[in-house]
């Protein structure tokens, strides 16, 4: 019990600091946009990496950076509904 | 005292002999807390011993009546102060209640009640007007005692402007303190006249406020006396004045309490001493209560004592109610103790009386004749199903409580946290009922208070805004805290009272708060002050300001100015530099009141200065710029006390000044400071020293300045030996003579003390040791001429032979006095050294140890005056006292000789290495903690420095010592041994160091197979792995589980320190490793993880992948481990390959188990997952699964060129 509950705070610490982290239940939709949105993040902080992919759509980098962050809202389309 | 005073007390004797009077209590002062306070000084600081008092015992000290015992100093002599032992009879579980360390002071929270609970309904208007009452009431019966104190005599002149407490002159010092007229004869006349109407009340009220009133009440005397002829006819009209007002004429202080506090839940608030409403607590001691005998018997028991069959359990005719009485309740009168046999037996101390489990709460830790009150209803066995839900819930709070007070951790925190989330649902209400009285407990320990403060801050946070009825009644149980001795008790009750005020709001708390900054009770207005401090630092001083400004400018009365300048004075105390911003405003608030008519007053605002000077240093001076003049101009007006406290704010503001300005003003108040230099005061003498220390430190005071006007002045009354007699004083005085010396220079000061280095007073003589180390420690020896010198080594000398107790002191100054001296003390060092050696020849083992230590302390500056024929006649002594039998003083040789070692050099060491290391061998063994120290350091430095001039057989010999030595409880000793084998095998060569240690590993004890396994790591690196590491695995295959894990604990160790030489080794340790991971014994596969994991660190990007990948897949079973260490060593491990093998290898073993049906594997995979996402996010992007679906699906991937 007390352990579990050590654990339990400490996931939360270290999800306060690192948000992508999972615990048994994260679900598909939360585990698909952490991974949507490190994916996007990771591709524009590497420099060659946006370069390559500019290249590639034909549009500047500048645009492409943005139309990445723009697609970091709702990246994997909109949330599930709620069970009620 | 003066003879009339003597007079006096011979005249009266007679009238109050000390026969006892058979119908009197002897246990009147216990009980009747009337005179209690009387002969106290009220005002006196917390945490202070009380010096006033000593003087109290004289006053009456000589009777003379026809009784011949030792007077009550000498048989008081070992009940106080430093000489004070512990009172055996005072149990274990007395000592642990907070009220047995309280001063009388910090007591008076106990004359406090806890409001009524209808309090929420008064008005604030109601509130005032009681106030206004008591205050009234207070003030009438002072007078009446003044009358009473006075007698028909006629009046003394009594000087108007007097100042400090109680109007003893003491603090002024130049006059003999009067007595006190009012103390100890009044009680007699008070005891044997009971039937006197009036009756005696509680006093509580300030002895400081009777100067206060001092000429109201004369005045009110001398109308009175007109008309009245006896000092008893006319007390009562006055005290009936009073009364009428009052609603119940029979106890006029509680009477509004009284009426109105319906006994709460139990007992409601603890019993206040005098009145005891509701229930009288149950007076129980073991063995008393025969209640337990009489409780029915339990199933249990009927079992045990009738025969299981032929028997049948009828069930009660209907309509029968037992009649039952709760357990543990006492049926016997109150306060019937009964007989009870003085003894201890296990019986007794079982306590079969006090349940140690409740039904509904479980096992306790404990339950003490105190919970019973407050407990008590759980245990009445009423049926729960007839309870309403208020009872209900009542009952179920009172059961949480009791789990948190009395509990064990874990049924505290699970209680805890059900009180906290359900608070809202509870209610202030019956929360704080129950609480409450319990903080107001008078045998609360430590723990249990700090739990039950606990429960009032969780559920603060939940309560917010509804505890706002109940501030006050927290606030009378909180504020005790903030003077408690205990500084985290301190802690908690800012903290709670902080939570408090952020929940009420400022308004709310100034309303409730209001009416006790001008109450009767000193104690009252003094946390009133601090709590209203730590409100301020919670909503922000600017919120409190305007109603702070209001209150120190109170015309209607003094009291409240004085708490208002009060909170001035504890908010910097309590926010120290952040008040720099409202600076300004603070002091304008206070600046007024540096010349109230009140002494106190401006007394408290000198003080409030300082504290403002203190918090704002070194900024801030600006703002005093208002308050110079008058607290300048003040401070030659005032006498005594005031006048210290004047002072203090002089001194804490020098030092804000610049330069022209601290001189000018420095030069203001020399002569009042210089004055003040002969006060027999100690709290002027402190601050006197204070102040000269702090203007020494500024700029503006020049050296010349000093030597001119207080240097002669300063030695003239602080350097005498009374002086060095009293800690404080002394430590005072060394402290403000080291900041003299920091201005004046070193030569000035030392010239003038260095005479008192061969006084006969020994204390005398080190407290100039002390100030002189302290000098030239941090100015140097290079201003001394040779004169002065050669007196200065002289003195010490004569010093440090001269001492009768050994004391640290002496040698640290002689010590740094020949630092300082460097080559200049070797004309001195041939006396030095036949000092040094006689000593070490004396019969007292300290003299010699001091002797040892001191040749440690100096041969840095003997090597330095080349001084090595005496370093070596040392060395040989030394040498000849190793066969010294106490312990303390060989280790202390052992140091010595370690000096000498180290400032010679091994190779022109006299007596010879190969001589001196023989006779460690033996001393090796020796179990003492320093010795030990000593010696390992010495023989580790000859090992490493110069392990050629031993003979090999001598190191293996030292080697099955050192062994001994892992053992030991330092763990500096261990790892002095642990180098130590490095240093051996390092030059003898690894195998024996090997084959001893291989063999230790065998040993029963873990610590020492630990320290071996370590010693091994350490021969592995210094002698490179490949010499240890055949035999080592050759060991595995002892069929030993010790052995095995210690190889496999020495392995883990080797690779930590070896790093990337590891690679060379991976493949020969594989299969090694790879039948331990598969081993049964999960130790084994722990030890073996903490391997692979070193291993595995030690070489990432070495191209040993497949090794890895190989280790990592036996690894990988062991993930669905639950003990903890295993399976942190584990994950660990698996950490360890990811690094080696770079993350998108490792991923792919981690998707597999992400998304299992069964949580318990999920668990493991996610914690690898985050720490994998932790430490190497980006790496993880390219191994992300690829999806189908057209929404989740990474398309950026998809692009080509």
């Amino acid at each position: 019990m007390a352990d579990k509950l050590r654990a339990q705070q400490q996931l939360e610490a270290l999800q306060a600091r690192f948000v992508g982290v999972g615990h048994p239940d994260t679900t598909k939709f939360e585990w698909t946009s952490n991974i949507a949105r490190d994916s996007i993040a990771s591709y524009i902080g590497h420099p060659p990496m946006l370069q390559y992919m500019s290249i590639g759509l034909g549009q500047p980098k500048e645009k492409t950076r943005i139309q990445l962050i723009e697609r970091m809202i709702q990246p994997v389309g909109k949330p599930p509904a709620k069970e009620v | 005292m003066s003879s009339a005073g003597k007079k006096s007390k011979a005249l009266d004797a007679p009238k109050g002999n000390s026969k006892a009077l058979l119908s009197e209590a002897f246990d009147k002062d216990l009980y009747d807390s009337g005179d209690k306070y009387s002969g106290y000084n009220t005002s006196i600081a917390v945490r202070d011993e009380d010096e006033d008092m000593d003087d109290v015992g004289e006053i009456n000290g000589r009777r003379l009546v026809a009784q011949y015992t030792a007077t009550k100093d000498q048989l008081n002599e070992f009940a106080h102060g430093d000489t004070e032992e512990a009172d055996i009879l005072m149990s274990r579980e007395e000592q642990a209640q907070i009220a047995s360390r309280e001063t009388d002071y910090q007591r008076r929270r106990f004359d406090r009640r806890l409001s009524p609970s209808g309090e929420e309904k008064r008005s604030y208007k109601e509130v005032m007007k009681e106030r206004e009452l008591e205050r009234e009431e207070a003030r009438v019966k002072r007078l009446i005692e003044e009358r009473e104190a006075k007698g028909n005599e006629v009046l003394d002149h009594v000087p108007t402007l007097k100042d400090g407490a109680n109007g003893t002159v003491a603090v002024n010092g130049d006059k003999t303190p009067p007595m006190d007229k009012s103390t100890r004869r009044k009680r007699r006349w008070d005891v044997t006249n009971e039937e006197e109407p009036t009756g005696e009340e509680t006093k509580k009220e300030d002895r400081r406020d009777s100067t206060s009133v001092e000429e109201r009440s004369k005045e009110e005397v001398k109308k009175e006396r007109g008309t009245k002829k006896t000092k008893w006819s006319d007390a009562t009209p006055a005290a009936d004045a009073a009364m009428a007002a009052t609603p119940a004429p029979d106890a006029p202080v509680r009477s509004r309490w009284d009426t109105t506090a319906a006994p709460t839940t139990i007992a409601g608030p603890s019993p206040s001493p005098g009145v005891v409403p509701g229930p009288v607590a149950p007076m129980m001691s073991f063995g008393t209560d025969i209640s337990s005998r009489n409780a029915p018997l339990s199933d249990e028991m009927l079992d045990m004592m009738l025969p299981k069959e032929g028997y049948k359990i009828l069930t009660p005719p209907p309509g029968y109610e037992p009649l039952r009485r709760p357990v543990g309740i006492p049926q016997l009168p109150t306060g019937y103790n009964g007989f009870l046999l003085p003894e201890e037996g296990p019986s007794n101390l079982m306590g079969k009386q006090l349940p140690t489990e409740i039904p509904g709460v479980g096992d306790l830790q404990f339950f003490k004749t105190e919970d019973m009150k407050y407990f008590g209803k759980l245990v009445d066995g009423a049926d729960e199903n007839e309870m309403t839900v208020d009872e209900l819930k009542e009952r179920k709070i009172m059961r949480l409580l009791l789990k948190v007070k009395n509990g064990t951790p874990p049924m505290r925190k699970t209680a805890l946290r059900q009180l906290t989330d359900n608070a809202r649902q509870f209610g202030p209400g019956p929360l704080f009922d129950q609480i409450l009285p319990l903080l107001m407990e008078r045998t609360l320990e430590d723990q249990e208070r700090h739990l039950l403060v606990k429960v009032i801050d969780r559920i603060l946070y939940k309560l917010d805004d509804l505890v706002r009825p109940y501030v006050h009644k927290i606030l009378v149980v909180i504020e005790p805290l903030l003077i408690d001795q205990d500084y985290y008790a301190r802690v908690e009750g800012r903290e709670i009272i902080s939570n408090l005020a952020k929940a009420a709001g400022l308004t709310h708390m100034i309303s409730t708060m209001r009416p006790d900054l001008d109450h009767n009770d000193e104690y009252v207005r003094n946390t009133t002050a601090r709590a209203f401090a730590v409100v301020a630092s919670a909503l922000g001083i600017p919120a409190l300001l305007p109603f702070i400004r209001a209150v120190c400018r109170s015309k209607k009365s003094w009291q409240a100015r004085h708490t208002g300048v009060k909170i001035v004075q504890q908010i910097p105390i309590l926010m120290g530099c952040a008040i720099l911003p409202h600076l300004k405003d603070l002091i304008e608030c206070i600046s007024e009141n540096l010349n109230d008519e009140q002494p106190k007053v401006r007394m408290v605002t000198a003080l409030a200065l300082a504290a403002l000077a203190e918090a704002s240093a070194p900024y801030g001076i600006e703002s005093f710029d208002n308050i110079l003049n008058p607290l300048w101009t003040g401070a030659r007006r005032q006498r005594g006390k005031s006048l210290a406290a004047f002072l203090k704010a002089v001194g804490y503001i020098i030092p804000l000044m610049d330069e022209e300005f601290s001189n000018y003003y420095t030069g203001q108040i020399m002569d009042t400071l210089i004055r003040e230099f002969q006060s027999p005061d100690d709290e002027m003498k402190k601050v006197v020293l204070k102040v000269i220390s702090q203007s020494a430190g500024t700029a503006g005071v020049t050296p010349t300045f000093l030597k001119d006007k207080v240097l002669d002045e300063f030695f003239k009354h602080f350097w005498v030996r009374r002086m060095a007699l009293d800690k404080r004083n002394y430590r005072q005085v060394v402290e403000t003579t080291v900041d003299l010396a920091q201005k004046s220079g070193v030569p000035e000061i030392v010239g003038r003390i260095v005479k008192n280095l061969k006084d006969e007073s020994e204390a005398y003589r080190k407290m100039t040791i002390e100030s002189i180390d302290k000098i030239i420690s941090t100015l140097g020896a290079s201003g001394l001429e040779t004169r002065l010198e050669e007196l200065l080594v002289d003195g010490i000398i004569t010093a440090f032979q001269e001492q009768t107790v050994e004391d640290p002191i002496i040698i640290d100054g002689f010590a740094t006095v020949m630092n300082a001296l460097g080559e200049r003390a070797r004309p001195y060092m041939t006396q030095i050294v036949a000092i040094i050696l006689a000593r070490l020849n004396n019969r007292s083992p300290s003299i010699r140890q001091q002797a040892a230590d001191l040749i440690s302390r100096i041969t840095f500056t003997m090597s330095k005056c080349d001084d090595d024929p005496h370093l070596v006649l040392l060395s040989q002594a030394l040498y000849e006292y190793l066969g010294e039998e106490y312990p303390e003083v060989l280790g202390s040789i052992l140091g010595a000789l370690r000096a000498i070692v180290t400032v010679v050099g091994l190779h022109a060491m006299q007596p010879p290495v190969k001589d001196l290391l023989p006779r460690l061998t033996p001393i090796l063994r020796n179990r003492h903690e320093k010795v030990q120290e000593n010696t390992i350091d010495l023989v580790g430095r000859i090992a490493d420095r110069g392990p050629e001039f031993v003979h090999v057989r001598e190191w293996m010999r030292i080697c099955f010592e050192l062994l001994e030595m892992l053992k030991a409880h330092k763990k500096g000793i261990r790892r002095a041994a642990n180098n130590t084998f490095g240093y051996i095998a390092k030059a003898i060569g690894p195998q024996d160091v090997l084959a001893t240690l291989l063999n230790n590993l065998r040993v029963q004890e873990r610590q020492s197979r630990v320290c071996t396994a370590v010693a091994i790591g350490i021969v592995a690196e210094s002698c490179a792995p490949f010499t240890v590491l055949p035999a080592l695995m050759n060991e595995y295959r002892v069929p030993e589980l010790n052995v095995q894990n210690g190889v496999l604990k020495a392995l883990s160790f080797m690779f930590e320190y070896i790093g990337e030489m590891a690679k060379d080794y991976v493949y020969a340790v594989t299969p090694l490793l790879e039948d331990a991971l598969i081993d049964r014994d999960q130790v084994h596969r722990q030890t073996a993880a903490a391997v692979v994991k070193h291993l595995a660190l030690g070489c990432i990007g070495l191209d040993c992948e497949d090794a890895m990948i190989h280790l990592l897949n036996l690894l990988w079973p062991n993930l669905f481990e639950t003990s903890p260490h295993v399976i942190d060593r584990i994950i660990e491990a698996i950490e360890g390959i990811r690094n080696a093998v770079g993350t998108p290898l490792v991923m792919n073993y981690i998707w597999a188990g992400l998304f299992h049906p069964a949580k318990k594997v999920r668990q493991p995979y996610w914690r690898l997952y985050n720490d994998a996402y932790v430490q190497s996010a980006d790496a993880m992007i390219p191994a992300y699964p690829h999806f189908e679906d057209e929404v989740i699906r990474r398309h950026e991937l998809d692009i080509f060129i």
